[in-house]
């Protein structure tokens, strides 16, 4: 990859940008709806069911969470559907590579720009979190760097799926194979330590999510910092490795 | 004598086993319009996209400017205009931002780029759809702004693929306008069309492509004048007709329910063969480049 990604990325992010400051209420209004809704019926909806864990209250215990799934969905979605949407039907990467933009800056400025979705969605649910007291200010504003590296690296796999899929339809696969059971194993709504033991294990070598949602407690719940270190550590070293899947795997796809 | 603007010896391009160009080279000077043409699968747009470096060539020889393409295909990117085959304006930006936005990927800062969006937005007519979503846009000037967007960056070459395929002939002339000007200002043109009379009307030179190689190669009357002699005779395809030219040993080439003679110097053959067999029609017209593609490429359908 040495020189071939420059200074030049930026304009990939920026170009992404100005359609965003046209479209923003569309593409931002939802997730953050989503995200109440899921404070509201699970943190004091089902909450009032469940007994405070590990002396937090339930409600409490999900916004992290809630955060960490929001993160996912903004990036992933943005590299999934969105680029998928500007490689195949707009075109807009065939004709960006006949620019002095490298197709390496191209998919480099994509990523960026999942993470980027993935700060701005948490810069507007914090405040709203903690309009409801369920995450404490300004404390929490440490889940904007998480935003950003979850942003990275699930911007990285969204990609790699756009980078594999036949069309846009199958891109649900991904979704049903892979997303979703990954939001029900992650110690997402409750304690990953009440799933049996493999698949505690299964959940932290292979779940992105699972590692973000402990990173997110660790962050925001007082914890053992133990456990979210090794979970940076995982998302760091994942992140590397899934933006140079994600680069080689759209290479392939793009140059013929 | 300038340095020619693109070298290619024996270029190639491979999918998998079919081979898209096979063995092509030519030499585009400096300040011509050089044609592409060939029909469909000829291997135009392969060509074409090693050329613009976004292709990765199997093999061969490949310069432009100079500058070898795969050591320098950002070099080369930042010197060429390219308007692809398929429409890729930006469809969620106006017909201004398509032109801004496309400026900031060579680099160019804010206010030249507004400038040159101005300029181009002028030279090709689209004052009113100045901040018009791409979607309300006509076939034609979607070209047009396709081609304002390739000359963004000032390009000392510009390369079209199918530039005027599918417009109506307004739209095609004033593309042709356009193509012109910017030659006399000393750019570049490499174009691929479908339409002869067009390439024979504005081309300097011209290749005619088929199955990956190069047929031919030259100024459009040149290649008429030595491939076809200057005029063509249009007959009836009778037994007498037919019997006559045997006979005289004059070679034709038979279409439909007509016989066509190409030659030299039609009216001697005209008295005669009103004279021994008196057809019911005869036509004589001069060659055109169309005659030269379909007696090289085949009458065949290629689709
Ligand atoms: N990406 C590709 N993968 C496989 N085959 C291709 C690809 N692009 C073009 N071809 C094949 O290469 C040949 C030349 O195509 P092309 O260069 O598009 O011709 P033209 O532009 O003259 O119509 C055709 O047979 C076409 O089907
Ligand atoms: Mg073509």
């Amino acid at each position: 990859m040495k020189g071939r990604v420059s200074w030049r990325v930026r304009h990939v992010w920026e170009r992404n940008f100005r359609v965003f400051v046209r479209t923003w209420k569309v593409s931002f209004l939802p997730p953050i709806f989503d995200s109440l809704f899921f404070l509201v019926a699970l943190g004091y909806g089902l909450g009032q069911f469940v007994q405070a864990i590990d002396g937090v209250e339930y409600a409490r215990f999900v916004a992290p969470a809630i955060v960490a799934i929001g993160i996912m969905n903004a990036s992933y979605y943005e590299t999934t559907y969105g680029s998928f949407v500007r490689m195949y039907y707009q075109k807009t990467f065939d004709a960006l590579i006949a620019t002095p933009v490298t197709i390496e800056e191209v998919i480099v400025g994509e990523i960026l720009w999942g993470a980027t979705k993935a700060v701005v969605y948490t810069a507007l649910i914090l405040p709203l979190l903690a309009l409801f007291g369920v995450i404490s200010l300004p404390g929490s504003l440490i889940l904007l760097g998480l935003a950003l590296l979850g942003g990275l690296l699930f911007g990285a796999i969204g990609l790699c799926f756009t980078a594999w899929t036949p069309s846009i339809d199958t891109l649900s696969y991904p979704q049903f194979l892979f997303i979703t059971p990954m939001m029900v194993i992650s110690g997402t709504f409750f304690p990953i330590e009440s799933l049996p033991m493999p698949i505690q294990y299964v959940a932290f070598a292979l779940m992105p999510l699972a590692h973000l949602v402990s990173l997110s407690r660790a962050l925001t719940l007082p914890a053992p910092a133990q456990m979210g270190l090794f979970s940076l550590l995982w998302l760091v070293v994942v992140t590397v490795v899934v933006v140079l899947i994600a680069v080689r795997q759209m290479r392939r796809r793009l140059v013929v | 004598m300038p340095a020619p603007v693109i070298v290619a010896e024996g270029l190639l391009k491979r999918f998998g086993d079919l081979v898209a160009v096979d063995g092509c080279s030519f030499v585009v000077n400096e300040g011509e319009v050089f044609g592409f043409l060939g029909p469909n699968g000829a291997g135009k747009t392969s060509t074409m996209r090693m050329i613009s470096c976004v292709s990765p060539k199997s093999g061969g020889r490949l310069e432009v400017f100079g500058l070898d393409v795969e050591r320098h295909p950002r070099e080369i990117k930042a010197l060429i205009g390219v308007v692809s085959q398929e429409n890729n304006l930006d469809p969620d930006l106006s017909v201004f931002e398509n032109l801004v936005v496309f400026a900031r990927f060579f680099e160019i800062d804010r206010t030249e780029a507004a400038r040159r969006a101005e300029e181009l937005i002028d030279f090709f007519g689209l004052r009113e759809k100045r901040d018009t979503a791409i979607e309300f846009l006509s076939g034609g000037m979607k070209r047009r702004l396709t081609i304002a967007r390739a000359l963004i960056n000032r390009p000392r070459l510009v390369i079209l693929d199918e530039p005027t395929t599918g417009l109506d002939p307004q739209a095609r002339s004033l593309i042709w306008e356009r193509l012109r000007e910017l030659r006399g200002r000393g750019s570049t043109v490499l174009l691929s069309t479908h339409y002869l009379e067009e390439a024979e009307r504005f081309c300097d030179r011209l290749v005619i492509m088929d199955r990956g190689k190069v047929l031919v190669d030259g100024r459009p009357d040149e290649i008429v004048s030595s491939y076809m002699g200057r005029s063509v005779v249009e007959t009836v395809d009778t037994p007498d007709v037919i019997a006559f030219l045997e006979r005289e040993e004059i070679g034709f080439e038979r279409f439909g329910d007509l016989v066509h003679i190409t030659i030299d110097s039609a009216e001697p053959l005209v008295h005669r063969l009103v004279e021994d067999c008196n057809p019911e029609r005869l036509f004589v017209r001069s060659a055109t480049l169309e005659d030269v593609f379909l007696r090289l490429t085949g009458r065949g359908l290629k689709d």
